[in-house]
C-alpha cells in the first residue's frame, strides 16, 4: 500500500498530467464524496478519496443521548440498511443488560433485515446499471423496490428511516397484512429477478466493462478490511450471519456466496446471488413467526453496567461494529461505529489506479458506497 | 481461422445479448397496463396513506375539543432533538388545589425526525401521527405549530379521579436540548 499525499502528487506531476476532482457532487458518487484523481491522458495514476462533507458527528451526539434515542441516529448512517443499524445497537443494549428478547422479535428482526438487504441490493443494481449507461435498470430496480417500501410503510409508518427496532423488541407489532404482502412480494420478485439478468447481466457492453476490472486478491481484501459483498467477491468468508449468528440466523439455512475472481463482475454476481439467498431466508421464516409479545418491558431509563461492549451485525454492505464504553450512566461514555463503507472506500486507489477514468465509475459503483455511512 | 471464427461469434453473441435486453423493454412497451407509475399531483384526491404513516405529530382532539394531554412533559424529555416544547400553567381546580394544565404544546416540525419516541412514551396516549405528508411552506416559521387547539381542555376520566400523576416538577420549563 502506497502512502500518497495530495501535495506529493501536485509537486511530482509531470507535463501533461492532470489533477481532477470527481465530485463532491457527481451523479455516480451517490452523495457528496470527492475523488481527487491524477490523470495521465485517460489513465488514472492515483485516486485519493476525500470524505467528510456530510460529517455530522453522530458518535459525539450519541454521548448525550440515551440508548433508545441513539437508535434514530443509526438510521441516518447507512440509510439503506436502517433496520440492521437499529438492530446492532439494540442487540448491544440487550447483551449488556442481560435481557433475552422473545422468539417473535428475533424472527421479525431477521425477516426485516433480509427485506432491507433485498431493497438495498435492488437500489444498488438500479444505480449501478445507470452508472454503466443503462437508464432502464434504474426504473426497473426502483419499481420492485417500491413493493418492499410499501410493506415497510404499512407496518412501520416510514419508508427509509424506520427507527423500528428498539432495545427490548420492536416499536409496534407487525401489521396484520405484513405476512401476506411479504409472501406476495417474494412470489412477484422471483419472477422479476431473472429480468434483471436478461437486462444487464448478459449484456455484452456491461460484461466487457466489468470482467477483469479492479481485481483484488483475498489477502489484500483482508488487509484492507473489506467486508460484505466486495470482500466475499475476493473469496474472503466474512459473513457475520454465518460466523457469529444473531437473532434467528442460526435457525435458517442459507449459503454464503463466495466468488474467487475478486473483480467488479464478481462483486456484481455476489449481490445478485445474495438477493436469491435473502428470499430463501424470508421464505423459511415468514410462515413460522411464533406468537408472543413484540416487545418486553424495559426499564424507563436504560443504564448499561460499567464496562465495554461491542456487537457486530452484517448490513447490506458489510460488517457494522458498534462499540460502547459505559460508565454506568444512561448515556454512553464513548460510542464508536465501525462502518463497512469507510473501509470499503479506501480500497479505491488500489482498485482504480492504472485503469481508465470511465472504469473509476464502474469500480466505485461495484463497491456500493453510501456516503453518510462513511462520514457519519 | 479460429480467431476469425471467434470474431464473428463474438459479434453474434453481442447482438444476441443486446436483443435479449430489448425483449424485456419491448415486453413492457406492448404491455402498458403493467406500468405502475402513479401520476402524483393528479391523483391527490385518491391518494391515501397507510394508517400507521408518520406524517406529522398531532394532539388528538375529540369532537367536543377535549384532549388527553396533562402536560407531564415526558414526550419533551424523550425527544432526541428538542422538537417538542411544553408550556404549562398551574391553575386551581374546583377543589382549590393547584393543577397543571398545558398552555401550549409547541411542536417544531422542522426539527422532528419522526422517530415516534414521543408517541410511544406518552403515558396518556394523547399524541398520535397524522397522515399529512405535504409539509412544504414558504416561511419556516409556519413549521412551528401549536398542537392544542384554542379553547381545548383536558378530558377528565371520571373513573379514576385520583390516578397517580407522573412526576411533573422535574420537567424543565425551557427546552434543554437546544
Amino acid at each position: 500500500m502506497q502512502e500518497v499525499e495530495l501535495q506529493d502528487i501536485l509537486t511530482a506531476r509531470e507535463d501533461g498530467d492532470y489533477i481532477i476532482n470527481i465530485g463532491p457532487q457527481h451523479p455516480s458518487t451517490h452523495g457528496v464524496l470527492r475523488f481527487v484523481v491524477s490523470l495521465k491522458g485517460e489513465m488514472l495514476e492515483y485516486v485519493i478519496p476525500h470524505c467528510g462533507y456530510i460529517h455530522r458527528g453522530i458518535e459525539k451526539m450519541c454521548e448525550r443521548l440515551t440508548y433508545p434515542q441513539i437508535i434514530h441516529l443509526t438510521d441516518r448512517m447507512d440509510y439503506l440498511s436502517a433496520h440492521m443499524n437499529n438492530e446492532a445497537v439494540s442487540l448491544l443494549v440487550e447483551k449488556a443488560t442481560g435481557v433475552e428478547v422473545p422468539e417473535r422479535v428475533k424472527y421479525i428482526r431477521t425477516i426485516l433485515s433480509e427485506l432491507q438487504r433485498i431493497q438495498s441490493h435492488q437500489l444498488w443494481w438500479a444505480a449501478f446499471g445507470m452508472d454503466m449507461g443503462g437508464l432502464t435498470c434504474f426504473f426497473y430496480g426502483l419499481r420492485d423496490r417500491e413493493k418492499i417500501l410499501d410493506i415497510f410503510e404499512e407496518s412501520f409508518g416510514s419508508r427509509l428511516l424506520h427507527s423500528y427496532i428498539c432495545p427490548g423488541g420492536v416499536m409496534n407489532d407487525i401489521h396484520p397484512n405484513f405476512q401476506k404482502r411479504t409472501k406476495e412480494f417474494i412470489k412477484y420478485f422471483r419472477k422479476k429477478l431473472p429480468e434483471y439478468d436478461e437486462l444487464l447481466t448478459g449484456n455484452i457492453i456491461f460484461e466487457m466493462r466489468t470482467k477483469g476490472m479492479g481485481v483484488l486478491s483475498k489477502g489484500e481484501a483482508i488487509s484492507y478490511g473489506l467486508t460484505g459483498p466486495p470482500g466475499r467477491a475476493s473469496n474472503f468468508a466474512c459473513d457475520i450471519r454465518k460466523l457469529y449468528p444473531y437473532s434467528a440466523y442460526d435457525k435458517v439455512e442459507f449459503k454464503e456466496i463466495l466468488y474467487t475472481e475478486g473483480d467488479t463482475w464478481a462483486r456484481y454476481k455476489v449481490r445478485m446471488a445474495e438477493m436469491w439467498e435473502s428470499m430463501k431466508i424470508i421464505e423459511q421464516l415468514i410462515d413460522n413467526i411464533p406468537e408472543g409479545d413484540f416487545t418486553i418491558k424495559m426499564k424507563p431509563v436504560i443504564r448499561l453496567p460499567e464496562g465495554e461492549y461491542s456487537q457486530r451485525v452484517e448490513t447490506a454492505r458489510g460488517e457494522l461494529g458498534v462499540y460502547v464504553v459505559s460508565k454506568g450512566e444512561k448515556t454512553p461514555y464513548r460510542m464508536h461505529f465501525r462502518t463497512p463503507n469507510f473501509s470499503n472506500l479506501f480500497v479505491m486507489n488500489r482498485l482504480a489506479a492504472g485503469n481508465k477514468i470511465a472504469d473509476l465509475i464502474a469500480i466505485s459503483g461495484s463497491l456500493d458506497l453510501v456516503i453518510p455511512d462513511i462520514d457519519r | 481461422m479460429n480467431s476469425v471464427g471467434k470474431y464473428f461469434s463474438d459479434i453474434f453473441y453481442g447482438l444476441k445479448s443486446l436483443w435479449k435486453g430489448l425483449m424485456v423493454t419491448g415486453y413492457y412497451f406492448v404491455h402498458p397496463k403493467q406500468i405502475v407509475t402513479q401520476q402524483y399531483p393528479e391523483n391527490r384526491k385518491e391518494l391515501k396513506m397507510f394508517d400507521r404513516f408518520k406524517g406529522e405529530l398531532i394532539l388528538a382532539h375529540d369532537e367536543n375539543n377535549f384532549h388527553h394531554c396533562n402536560g407531564c412533559g415526558i414526550c419533551q424529555l424523550n425527544c432526541p432533538n428538542g422538537s417538542i416544547e411544553i408550556i404549562a400553567d398551574s391553575v386551581p381546580n374546583e377543589d382549590g388545589k393547584a393543577e397543571r394544565i398545558i398552555d401550549k404544546h409547541i411542536y417544531h416540525l422542522s426539527m422532528c425526525t419522526f422517530c415516534a419516541l414521543c408517541v410511544k412514551s406518552c403515558p396518556s396516549n394523547a399524541l398520535a401521527f397524522s397522515q399529512e405528508f405535504e409539509h412544504a411552506v414558504f416561511d419556516r416559521n409556519k413549521l412551528t405549530k401549536v398542537l392544542n387547539q384554542p379553547g381545548s381542555r383536558i378530558k377528565k376520566e371520571p373513573k379514576e379521579p385520583k390516578a397517580p400523576k407522573p412526576p411533573t416538577d422535574t420537567v424543565p420549563k425551557s427546552n434543554p436540548a437546544n
